[in-house]
């Protein structure tokens, strides 16, 4: 609980001010604790008349934190491909690894990884342990998180971080609660605490308005998940040397209650907009499928793709694969034009470590321009039209 | 069948903007609605009951005020309505908050169905409902986009991947979360409104769920917040102006490494 002090309470109202949740306020002079309190302690912190503590639970380690030693990434492989944000959490993985002078491993369940190893080897891992099994062709939930639960408990690492695909946002959370471990979702920044050796897990909270870091001083493996293309993987060294460990395990592990009817691959190619290094991106006023048709060309005139806002997705311009943002994708590009989009925190967040972003919007109170590297400001039906057929002039010429 | 949809109530995130002034969240005039993917887990839960008959329990932790959005549910075609609220909850973070909903829902009874929301629009994890399914120990099934068929034995889902789609059969009991995909939710119907404002919602404190204190609450919740910070405002920027033409020239000079 967050308590307040009234006999050191001013009723400043810095705390109010401050809080980023809108949960303490200045009633009668007194400060009170409104019920949207997270108890993150910013106020705490930022107390004056230090009129403000937060209780505390008397909470202890659940486990003996010395015993758990080791980074571990889990690394996804379907369809017989290494998913690339593998290779990223290596890198992270890595430099972990390096200061707190323990081994990384990545750990790769599945059929047929055996060929994956020297390429997690080349990418930093010092161990690869190999699950591999025909009952793991499939994703299926329950049989990758016995798997996973029991390597896990038999090994202790202290850090386990994993992908934030969609295999990662429905696996993790299930091996994270059985084993009543900390888990925070979609980091943004993972570093190691000089002092004890804690994970810092450090995330974009409230949609991106602010940023939280947070750590899981009782309980471990101390598990992270980062979205595909915000850690950067090392270069590839061939190089490296490492172990390959085998992992045998009882072959009622495998047995499933789910089946895997059918794999639907989307037919669509152009809709891996997080491999493309330059996107021409709609929101709502592009106002229409003409509306993308017109980008469609200025994104093939820079060699590009085309991304979305939700609005535009929402309102059926353009499928669903192309969303950017909080409840779409995470882009990494080196340019990203943003076309009729106002920039709410909700998009900005899946595309703002873009190299370089154009916006093109007709109200120049748009947030978009807040992040904009270069901001045009008028009709995009003037300006996109124009901006293409410049290119191409540029081309020919 | 007995099925369980868990709704959260969120403020309107496109509402909620940073006051550039004060670094802090504009709180004035923001809504609080019912997390639009919990809508359409709520509509899928009611059709199937449309369906197959039974019952559709609407439940949510949080503060008082969450009863609002459980009379909506009600409105929406939701049978009752569960309020799990407690000042101990404060400060819970996923695990706490999947052992709080998996306690309810066991106090409530036992459940065929149960259906959450891909992820809330507030926290964004995605985590609270493969949390559930595990306490539960349901099959579960993350962002479904559709379902295909479902009887008292089993349920067959489209559950979306990176790459496209997998179609899985789980058994039942399960636990779906949804995507906005997965259909378009009614509007209430008046007789619905009528029914959300006569009706009497439930609410269950920790000790009415059998919560143990150490589970619950910041005690219960292994992620603590060290701090909270603002982001680092991007380098600087440059807005062109003139006409259309004009501008494009002048972007045209800056793009030059990129084409």
């Amino acid at each position: 609980m967050l308590i307040v002090d009234e006999e050191k309470c001013i009723g400043c109202g810095v705390c109010e001010a401050n809080c980023s949740f809108g949960a303490i306020s200045v009633v009668d002079g007194i400060a009170v604790v409104g019920d949207g309190c997270t108890l993150c302690g910013s106020c705490v912190d930022t107390c004056e008349p230090e009129a403000l503590h937060i209780e505390a639970t008397g909470k202890t380690a659940t486990v003996d934190l010395d015993e758990w030693s080791g980074i571990w990434v889990i690394v996804e492989f379907r369809h017989g491909t290494v998913a690339p944000v593998g290779f990223e959490l290596l890198g992270v993985g890595r430099q972990l690894a390096d200061q707190r002078g323990v081994p990384l491993s990545g750990i790769i369940l599945g059929d047929r990884v055996a060929e994956t190893a020297g390429d997690l080897i080349a990418a930093g891992a010092d161990q690869v342990y190999l699950v591999e099994h025909p009952e793991l062709a499939q994703y299926r939930e329950d049989v990758y998180g016995r798997v996973l639960e029991r390597l896990i408990r038999e090994h202790k690492p202290e850090v386990v971080l994993a992908g934030a695909t969609a295999i990662g946002r429905s696996l993790i959370p299930q091996v994270a609660t059985v084993l009543g471990a900390g888990l925070t979702a979609d980091c943004t920044q993972l570093a190691i605490r000089e002092e004890d050796g804690m994970l810092l897990q450090t995330r974009p909270a409230f949609g991106g308005n602010i940023m939280a870091t947070i750590e899981c001083p009782f309980s471990r493996p101390q598990m992270a998940t980062v979205r595909p293309r915000v850690m950067a993987p090392l270069p590839r060294d061939a190089g490296r040397s490492g172990e390959v460990i085998r992992v045998e395990l009882p072959e009622d592990i495998y047995q499933s209650r789910v089946e895997v009817l059918e794999n639907v691959i989307s037919d669509q190619d152009d809709v891996n907009i997080q491999e493309q290094e330059i996107l021409v991106a709609g929101g709502r006023g592009t106002d229409g499928e003409k509306g993308f048709a017109m980008l469609r060309e200025l994104a093939e005139e820079l060699g590009g793709g085309v991304a979305a806002s939700r609005a535009a997705v929402d309102s059926g311009w353009i499928s669903y694969p192309h969303q950017v943002g909080q409840t779409g994708k995470t882009v990494c590009p080196k340019l990203y034009v943003a076309c009729g989009i106002s920039g709410a925190i909700q998009h900005a967040v899946g595309m703002q470590s873009a190299e370089t972003v154009v916006a093109i919007n007709r109200d120049p109170a748009a947030p978009i321009y807040d992040i904009a590297t270069y901001g045009l400001v008028g009709d995009l039906f003037e300006i996109v039209p124009l901006l293409t057929r410049k290119l191409r002039e540029k081309k020919t010429s | 069948m007995e099925i369980l949809v868990c709704i959260k109530q969120v403020p309107d995130a496109k509402d909620v903007r940073l006051d550039p002034e004060t670094n802090t969240l504009a709180r004035e005039g923001v809504q609080s609605i019912m997390n639009p993917y919990d809508r359409h887990a709520l509509e899928e839960g009611v059709r199937i009951r449309e369906q197959l008959g039974g019952q559709v329990t609407a439940l949510s932790m949080g503060p008082p005020q969450a009863e609002e959005v459980l009379r909506e549910a009600i409105a929406c075609g939701a049978d009752r309505g569960v309020l799990v609220s407690d000042r101990a909850f404060a400060g819970s973070d996923t695990w706490a908050t999947s052992y709080t909903l998996a306690m309810a829902a066991r106090t409530l009874g036992t459940f065929d169905l149960v259906l959450c929301g891909k992820q809330a629009i507030d926290g964004d994890t995605a985590q609270v409902g493969p949390g559930l399914a595990c306490r539960l120990n349901m099959s579960y099934a993350t962002c479904v986009q559709k379902t295909r068929e479902v009887d008292k034995e089993a349920i067959v889902v489209e559950r979306m991947m990176d790459d496209g789609y997998d179609v899985l059969r789980l058994p039942l009991p399960a636990l779906l979360t949804v995507v906005k995909d997965i259909n378009e939710p009614r509007v209430p119907s008046l007789k619905g409104k009528m029914k959300a404002k006569k009706a009497r919602i439930t609410t269950l404190s920790a000790d009415d769920i059998g919560a143990v204190p150490e589970h619950i609450g910041l005690a219960g919740s292994p992620t603590q917040v060290v701090k909270v910070f603002t982001p680092k405002p991007r380098g600087d920027r440059m807005i062109f102006s003139g006409t259309a033409e004009e501008q494009v020239e002048q972007l045209l000079e800056q793009l030059e490494p990129y084409l």
